[in-house]
């Protein structure tokens, strides 16, 4: 198996996985979140702007790992810098 | 697959390339100015205004009230920066319904340079309250130890601001892409949909945070007062 179709191999892989796994950890987080403000929504309901607003800041803060690992999925497949570089060294074999 | 609109090229004369990214940017920057001069030329006080003035008062006050929310004293000082932060992501997200434009924030330079415009204002901020030599003592807040992590933490909540935003910005005109290929008629007016709702949380989180990060630099750590005890 030469470099290109191992190159090429290993980015697809990864970009999968990358995304897949990546996106397991934010949404249970983001899903226990919600839950404990719905809770305290129900609790105290004159504090509910507060409580939504804290309550979207940290899914931000949560969201941005995901984000994290679907850029770099994206560029694993689109902007890879390996691929561009085995690539380039193969003119029309 | 365009992945941002850097790649738009529309004039290009040797080194000096105009592209998609420079111009959309503009075109917000004038719509923003031009906008807000025309309609506060004639500012009334008393009850029959423009509808115009009414909006722009809206936005306004309630961009002060989620400013004081937050817990900056004195919201003024701080509503022309956060203010155009807002406005400026807000507006770049909305204009997604215009064909043919693509959001200036879903290239990395944009979100770069407006993480790195927070990233200089927040010592600013902090200076002009503080002091410099009250600031930098901040740094080493809880113990000495703390420093390193202190300066890193700095570091990476404006590295995370910008990729924050540039991911979702990104993501939401990539999804559309690949289901116009996929399924070209109903599902992607969804998608365009459920990416206007997401640039306005993000231009909502992006203002909120750098107003966070202000309040966290500007606050003065006086030792609480003892509770009374009462009998």
């Amino acid at each position: 198996m030469d470099t290109v179709t191992l190159i090429a191999i290993a980015s697809i892989v990864t970009a999968g996985l990358t995304i897949a796994i990546g996106s397991v950890g934010p949404a249970l987080g983001e899903a226990r979140a919600v839950a404990t403000a719905l809770t305290s929504l129900a609790q105290q309901p004159d504090a509910s702007k507060t409580i939504t607003r804290t309550l979207f800041v940290g899914l931000a803060m949560v969201e941005s790992i995901a984000i994290y690992c679907f850029v770099v999925s994206m560029i694993l497949i689109f902007a890879n810098p390996f691929w561009n570089h085995v690539i380039s060294q193969t003119p029309g074999k | 697959m365009r992945l941002s609109p850097d790649e738009m090229i529309f004039w290009q004369h040797g080194f000096f390339k105009l592209n998609g990214t420079i111009v959309f940017t503009w075109g917000l920057m004038l719509v923003l100015a031009v906008g807000s001069k025309l309609i506060t030329r004639k500012l009334s006080t008393d009850l029959a205004r423009s509808r115009w003035q009414n909006l722009l008062e809206i936005v306004v006050g309630g961009i002060e009230k989620q400013i004081e929310e937050v817990g900056l004293s004195q919201p003024k000082k701080y509503l022309g920066f956060l203010g155009t932060l807002f406005l400026f992501v807000a507006l770049a997200s909305l204009c997604t319904v215009i064909p043919g434009y693509e959001p200036p924030t879903g290239s990395l330079s944009t979100t770069a340079a407006l993480a790195l415009c927070v990233f200089v204002a927040v010592p600013l901020f902090g200076i002009e309250r503080q002091g410099i030599v009250g600031y930098l003592k901040s740094y080493a807040e809880p113990t000495f130890i703390m420093l390193p992590f202190n300066v890193i933490g700095e570091l990476s909540r404006t590295l995370a601001l910008a990729v924050r935003l540039f991911g979702n910005m990104m993501s939401g005109a990539m999804i559309i892409a690949i289901l116009l290929t996929i399924t070209p008629f109903l599902f992607p007016i969804f998608m365009t949909v459920l990416g206007l709702l997401t640039g306005m949380v993000q231009a909502y989180i992006f203002a909120i945070l750098a107003a966070v990060y202000i309040a966290a630099a500007t606050q003065s750590r006086k030792p609480k007062p003892e509770p009374s005890l009462k009998t």
